[in-house]
């Protein structure tokens, strides 16, 4: 038997290693936080667990291929995603989409943000104990999925917008799916919200805990939820409206003191503003072309029925697939409000097929930096929930 | 006394039995009631309606290789998850289950020993189970596990007190520590009507007790990954689960008795009363489970010492109060 020296811990430098796999850290993150009892005394966030060198891929792939790349790096809101990078190849190119392909992103981009804020609603419940929240989550995210199944072909990564419009008109099917999901989603977030927000034991667990200030959200490079929970309405879709964004009439909550609850509160009522943002533009949607091949022949790709059927129109299509677009020489950057925050896409083009450069501005990537300054001083059971609060995605901010 | 004898090891081997399965199909009631309130089936696959689940896991639990961590204390790693089982069991033996029966002309009451301070004995055995938590995540020498039984501790702290206080009304009124005693005085009454913030305060401290949700500090799986045995595998893992899962039982059992009046009920024969009621209760802490979040551990210490306490007393001196008014 060991002696008693053996297996006795230390306590007095009492530094515990939260992750890369733990229950939750959503993901990768690691965590090296020093204890003194159970009060975090720091708390380090070490990140590249999740290291795919992105940036670096998409030099290696036509613009339209490294648009695939984008919906990997944030897989839980893949349709955010695309739109940023195209929007981005699109102000590299001069390229304006027709105004129906433009609504059909707003939809898909919104309804990605609510899918996003659903698994983060139920994990952020899991860490905090209430296990039921997770699967009434996933039962709504499904319907979303099953949305964007049905306009993209895929769940998550849909990679459906192209330079110039979308890849596919509209049907008939995915406005009925939309409309029925928009009947029965309201009094969803109302059974969400009865669970939660309420609740004397989610109040104790949320209230004052995890508070940064305006000032410091700020100088972390904070955006997105996490700055509105501080009292910030910074938001990009109002600010510098992109895709349409600003026929739209929607509202931007903000909480006050920047805790966790705030931040909770912000993501519910996002939700339901993003429902109404879907509503408008589903009832809306304008009539017309949905590529705008016949402006920019040079950089858009035809229809798929103008390919299949006339000759200029096949010849085209073969010239994308082999040699891509190629714009410019220049260089472009767009941010995009992403259910996360501030997504940045900083393209530079040598005019060749390929991106010269690509970098990605991370909004997961800031908040992850301001873990320590959040936790410091709280316990254990807060760090978690600070942790889940802040929303971050291990994928897009390692890339 | 060779009757005797036979009785009782008949009636020990029958709570034995019915005790470990209990805790096993626990497993896939609370599975089952989980998957109810989240819209989902629950196991399905074992047998009809996965009716032969647990003992599909249990099969499978007992042939997963049994792992002691290299700095562990061998001797208290092993004795842990014994020292969570054992109480659980034993609290049983005095907890009258149904009415008196009568067998070849004599009286057989179902219990198996009614000792005059019954109360007590389920208390002092109840409070030693949670050595067994300390102890395995002292044991274990890994920093969640240490984490974990520290803060089993500080919930027993709080908690022990108030859910000793909050029988005394009930010891009063009955004016009785043995059980049987207790049940006979509910006949007419059930001590839940005199005692309703008794009643809530031993539901709310014995779920403390547990370990379980919204007071699963100890094992906080979202924070301490499986807390207190985090290193156990094996059959020294499935022994903690048959306490936690015995504990349910006991505990529901406990209520019942105490203050749903135990095996007294109309019609029925009275050991089915009694499981109904135990089933009833056991419900009632599934459903906590699986609806509230996790308080904190310095919260439950307030929740302990700054509500449940001075209000279980505020309840033996209101109890006494009225007792003398009405002349009792």
């Amino acid at each position: 038997m060991s002696g008693y020296k053996d297996f006795l811990i230390d306590v007095d430098d009492f530094a515990v290693n939260i992750g890369p796999q733990h229950p939750s850290t959503h993901g990768v993150l690691r965590i090296l936080a020093k204890l003194d009892g159970e009060t975090v005394i720091s708390a380090e966030p070490i990140i590249g667990y999740l290291h795919t060198g992105m940036e670096k891929f998409a030099e290696f792939r036509t613009y339209h291929q490294a648009e695939t790349i984008t919906d990997r790096m944030d897989y839980v809101s893949g349709a955010s995603n695309n739109l940023g990078y195209i929007l981005t190849v699109e102000k590299l190119c001069g390229v304006k989409p027709p105004k129906k392909a433009e609504y059909v992103r707003v939809i898909l981009a919104e309804l990605t943000r609510i899918s996003s804020h659903l698994v983060w609603l139920g994990t952020h419940a899991v860490d905090l104990g209430a296990l039921t929240e997770f699967l009434y989550c996933f039962r709504e995210r499904e319907l979303i999925l099953d949305i964007i199944d049905t306009m993209a072909g895929s769940r998550m990564t849909p990679s459906f917008f192209r330079v110039g419009g979308i890849a596919m008109d509209v049907h008939q099917d995915f406005i009925n799916k939309i409309r029925d999901f928009i009947k029965i989603f309201p009094e969803k977030i109302s059974e969400y919200e009865a669970l939660l927000t309420k609740n004397k034991i989610w109040l104790e667990r949320t209230k004052n805990i995890g508070v940064i200030s305006a000032e410091d959200a700020v100088s972390f490079a904070f955006t997105g939820p996490n700055l509105r929970g501080s009292g910030l309405k910074y938001d990009i879709r109002k600010i510098n409206p992109y895709s349409s964004y600003e026929d739209f009439d929607f509202d931007i909550p903000a909480g006050d003191s920047g805790d966790v609850y705030d931040r909770y509160l912000v993501r519910i009522e996002e939700m339901r503003q993003s429902l109404k943002i879907v509503a408008q533009a589903v009832e809306n949607i304008p009539e017309g072309v949905y590529l705008s091949y016949d402006e920019y022949p040079q950089y858009v790709i035809p229809p798929k029925k103008r390919a299949l059927t006339t000759m200029e129109g096949m010849i085209s299509l073969f010239k994308y697939g082999m040699d891509g677009i190629k714009p410019p020489k220049g260089e472009a950057y767009v941010s995009i409000e992403n259910p996360r925050g501030e997504l940045g896409y900083y393209i530079v083009s040598d005019g060749s097929a390929f991106p010269y450069r690509m970098r990605v501005r991370s909004p997961s990537f800031c908040s992850i930096s301001a873990i320590c300054k959040m936790c410091k001083g709280y316990l254990l059971a807060d760090l978690v929930s600070i942790i889940g609060s802040i929303d971050f995605l291990l994928g897009e901010s390692d890339r | 006394m060779i009757f005797w004898l036979i009785t009782t090891l008949v009636k020990i081997l029958i709570i034995f039995g019915v005790l470990l399965l209990a805790a096993a199909y626990l497993t896939l009631l609370e599975r089952k009631v989980a998957a109810r309130i989240q819209n989902r089936l629950g196991p399905m696959e074992a047998g009809f309606h996965g009716l032969l689940q647990p003992i599909a896991d249990g099969i499978k639990l007992f042939f997963k290789e049994d792992i002691v961590p290299a700095d562990a204390n061998k001797i208290l790693f092993i004795l842990a998850p014994i020292v969570v089982v054992i109480p659980v069991l034993t609290t049983f033996a005095v907890i009258p289950f149904g009415a008196p029966i009568k067998i070849f002309g004599h009286i057989v009451p179902l219990q198996i020993t009614n000792v005059n301070i019954g109360i007590l004995f389920i208390l002092a055995l109840s409070s030693l189970g949670i050595y067994g938590v300390v102890i395995g995540g002292w044991a274990s020498n890994s920093k969640y596990s240490l984490l974990g039984a520290i803060r089993t501790v500080a919930q027993m702290i709080s908690y022990e007190l108030s859910l000793v206080l909050s029988i005394i009304g009930v010891i009063m009124i009955a004016g009785n520590l043995s059980l049987a005693q207790i049940v006979s005085s509910q006949a007419h009454m059930w001590f839940i009507v005199y005692q309703p913030i008794g009643f809530l305060i031993y539901l709310i401290a014995s779920t403390a007790e547990m370990n379980r949700v919204p007071f699963d500090l100890g094992e906080a799986e979202g924070e301490l990954v499986a807390g207190f045995h985090t290193e156990y595998s094996s059959m020294k893992f499935a022994f903690y689960f048959i306490g936690e899962y015995g504990q349910i039982v006991v505990n529901a059992a406990i209520i019942t008795t105490l203050f749903l009046g135990g095996w007294e009920g109309p019609f029925l024969p009275s050991v089915l009363w009694f499981v109904i009621k135990v089933f009833l209760v056991i419900l009632i802490y599934l459903w906590f489970r699986w609806t509230y979040p996790r308080l904190r551990y310095d919260e439950l210490m307030d929740l302990g010492w700054k509500i449940l306490l001075p209000l279980s007393l505020a309840n033996i001196v209101v109890t006494g109060f009225i007792m003398v008014l009405l002349g009792k």
